[in-house]
């Protein structure tokens, strides 16, 4: 369940934010700019870490487009997280391709490493982790991916984990 | 040496760039088919190429092209489909990576073929990397003068926008990516119309696979009838595999259709055989899709022929003893690899990813991962494998896209070439949690070079 503060949050789009959804919105026809909702809660979540309730309803307004329209589309793409996450969210691939080379095994370290289950948040707020559909890169397997710029990260050993998650622990005490 | 028409200067240092593509000859095809040819010439030259649907249907593109209704006063779209998400497949991430000018310089031909003045290249969202590098190239190319208003001083003007996906391998799907780009769920459409006559925004759309659009580049800079020079039979040209799974060289390979399977599977140049010495239990040729074959049917066909990558040779037998292209996502299995456990991971994606409209595919997926679920961790009966044929069954050809077969074929072509396996899992439940079943008679047909130590 969401939490009722994190769900009043506020939330505010900057200038810049807003100047980011206009450029987008000229891509299409006149009429058309629903076209943008995908790539704007792209912009939404790396921005805020997450799509809010209130954030969707912001979007809407501004594409001129009914608030359910935007609930459907962020529920029914995996991207979009509909909850706050860590700072770093740890998508691994689960899919076949990746299990055969030991994604499985890796998913086990991560949990064990960062001590919280799948779609939790570390107690320091930094980190979470999931599994993911295939990510298109079977050949480098095991991999995972961190938005919002979904850097990856290919052919995973638990010693690759563990520098990764030391630099991403550096940086999130920055 | 096999020729190669996509990846021929993949290992040029600064290929990715504007200058360095174009000093290798690149972006000649915009100038061949603006300056001298027609639209239509550049839909002849596709149709002659025999070059088919590299995203995994496999059908003719000139074919698909020609469809294409061209009312007056009426935009029509060009999509590029880079949702790249079919299990085994990275070819076009890879082709987007390291090349992305190649589908830039498609993308500007196809469009002018098709008499689009905005395109879209629609890359999964996942892959927000190669968003930025195609961003990147679009621009460079824009500011050459091949992009925009008046390119080359030919009067023809287009756009071109790249537009991420959100996570949802339905999306490959063609009407399914439409609607995304609609800003919509990705509900597969029902079919008629079909894009070609209403498409994105109701207007006239072709939609072509990353690697199609890349192969328009040599098929006008050399002629279509120079494409067909290479292949086998109605697989002409070259083709983008993805190889992954248990090999010893895992990355993409670009192949001339009608090589040896054998070649490609044990030769250094290609896949170097399988890792660590193990043998070989089982292929997917072409994408989670399609049918598993175990390694004796893979490399020989059921008539003793040496099986070759081409889209007739790999579809021999049917779905009996056959299997097929697909995208070229080609997954190998070693003996260590157990079937059950891979068709219920398998599975499991198509449940995760089923779109939830047609209820064949949204409740079937669903009860195949439970039984498969349960055959795997030692719970299942020995009616399991028939029921899940049955389900199997009910979803293939009731639904509305294809991802209801694609989720079917790979369930019931595991149970009929390792169904025991599958009966292992239930008569030897305690075991099958803790050991796999092994190489049994799966093994390829091939003598072995060296006897594999114990």
């Amino acid at each position: 369940m969401l939490r009722v503060d994190e769900a009043q949050a506020p939330v505010e789009f900057s200038p810049e934010l807003i100047s980011k959804f206009d450029d987008i919105v000229s891509r299409y026809p006149k009429g058309k700019q629903k076209s943008a909702l995908l790539p704007i809660l792209h912009l939404v979540q790396a921005e805020f870490g997450w799509v809010s309730p209130i954030a969707m309803d912001k979007v809407a307004e501004y594409l001129s487009i009914q608030h359910i329209e935007v609930y459907e589309v962020a529920s029914f793409y995996s991207m979009y997280f509909l909850r706050p996450q860590g700072k770093f969210v740890l998508e691994v691939c689960r899919t076949g391709p990746c299990c055969l080379v030991g994604a499985e095994k890796i998913m086990d370290y991560i949990e064990e490493k960062l001590g919280v289950k799948e779609g939790e948040v570390t107690a320091d707020g930094l980190f979470s982790w999931r599994g993911v559909e295939c990510l298109a890169a079977c050949g480098f397997g095991p991999v995972l991916q961190i938005g919002p710029e979904y850097t990856f990260y290919e052919n995973l050993t638990p010693n690759s984990v563990d520098k990764l998650i030391a630099e991403l622990k550096a940086k999130g005490h920055n | 040496m096999a020729r190669k028409l996509l990846l021929e200067h993949i290992n040029v240092s600064g290929i990715n760039t504007f200058d360095v593509y174009r000093s290798k000859g690149g972006y000649a095809s915009v100038e061949k088919a603006l300056k001298t040819m027609s639209p239509d010439d550049v839909v002849e030259e596709v149709k002659k190429s025999g070059l088919r649907g590299r995203g995994g249907a496999g059908f003719p593109t000139g074919m698909k092209w020609s469809f294409l209704a061209k009312p007056e006063g009426v935009a029509r779209y060009l999509v590029c489909n880079a949702d790249e998400s079919e299990p085994g497949t990275f070819k076009d991430r890879y082709l987007m990576t390291h090349i992305p000018h190649l589908l830039i310089e498609g993308m500007i031909v196809s469009s002018f073929a098709l008499g689009a003045k905005t395109s879209y290249i629609y890359v999964r969202g996942e892959m927000m990397p190669q968003i930025r590098i195609l961003e990147r190239a679009i621009a460079e190319a824009k500011n050459a003068g091949f992009l925009g208003k008046n390119i080359l001083g030919t009067g023809y003007d287009l756009e071109l926008y790249v537009q991420p996906g959100g996570g949802a391998y339905i999306c490959g799907e063609e009407t399914a990516l439409l609607e995304s780009l609609e800003g919509k769920r990705g509900n597969p459409r029902i079919k008629p119309p079909f894009p070609a006559i209403a498409g994105l925004y109701g207007c006239p759309t072709v939609v072509n696979n990353v690697e199609s659009i890349a192969a328009v580049v040599p098929i006008i800079n050399e002629g279509g009838e120079e494409y067909t020079k290479i292949g086998v039979g109605r697989s002409t040209g070259t083709k983008l595999i993805s190889a992954g799974g248990n090999i010893k060289n895992p990355g993409v390979f670009e192949i001339e259709l009608g090589l040896p399977v054998e070649e490609f599977l044990y030769s250094d140049e290609y896949c170097g055989g399988i890792a660590n010495g193990k043998r070989l239990k089982a292929v997917v040729a072409g994408g989670s899709s399609v049918p598993i074959l175990p390694a004796n049917l893979f490399l020989k066909t059921i008539n003793n022929e040496p099986r070759l990558m081409s889209y007739e040779s790999l579809a021999d037998g049917g779905f009996v003893s056959g299997t097929m292209m697909g995208s070229g996502g080609f997954i190998a299995f070693d003996e260590d690899q157990c079937i059950v456990r891979n068709t219920w991971n398998f599975t499991r994606f198509y449940h995760h990813e089923s779109c939830g409209q047609c209820s064949p595919c949204r409740e079937g997926t669903g009860w195949m991962e439970k039984v498969l679920h349960r055959l795997e961790h030692g719970h299942g009966k020995m009616s399991d494998m028939d029921l899940l044929v049955d389900v199997s069954k009910k979803i293939e050809g009731n639904t509305i896209c294809p991802l209801g077969d694609a989720a079917a074929w790979p369930v019931a072509s595991a149970i009929r070439h390792f169904r025991d396996e599958f009966e292992w899992h239930v008569t030897n439940a305690s075991e099958a949690v803790s050991r796999n079943y092994g190489l049994a008679h799966y093994a390829d047909p091939l003598p072995k070079k060296e006897e594999t130590p114990a």
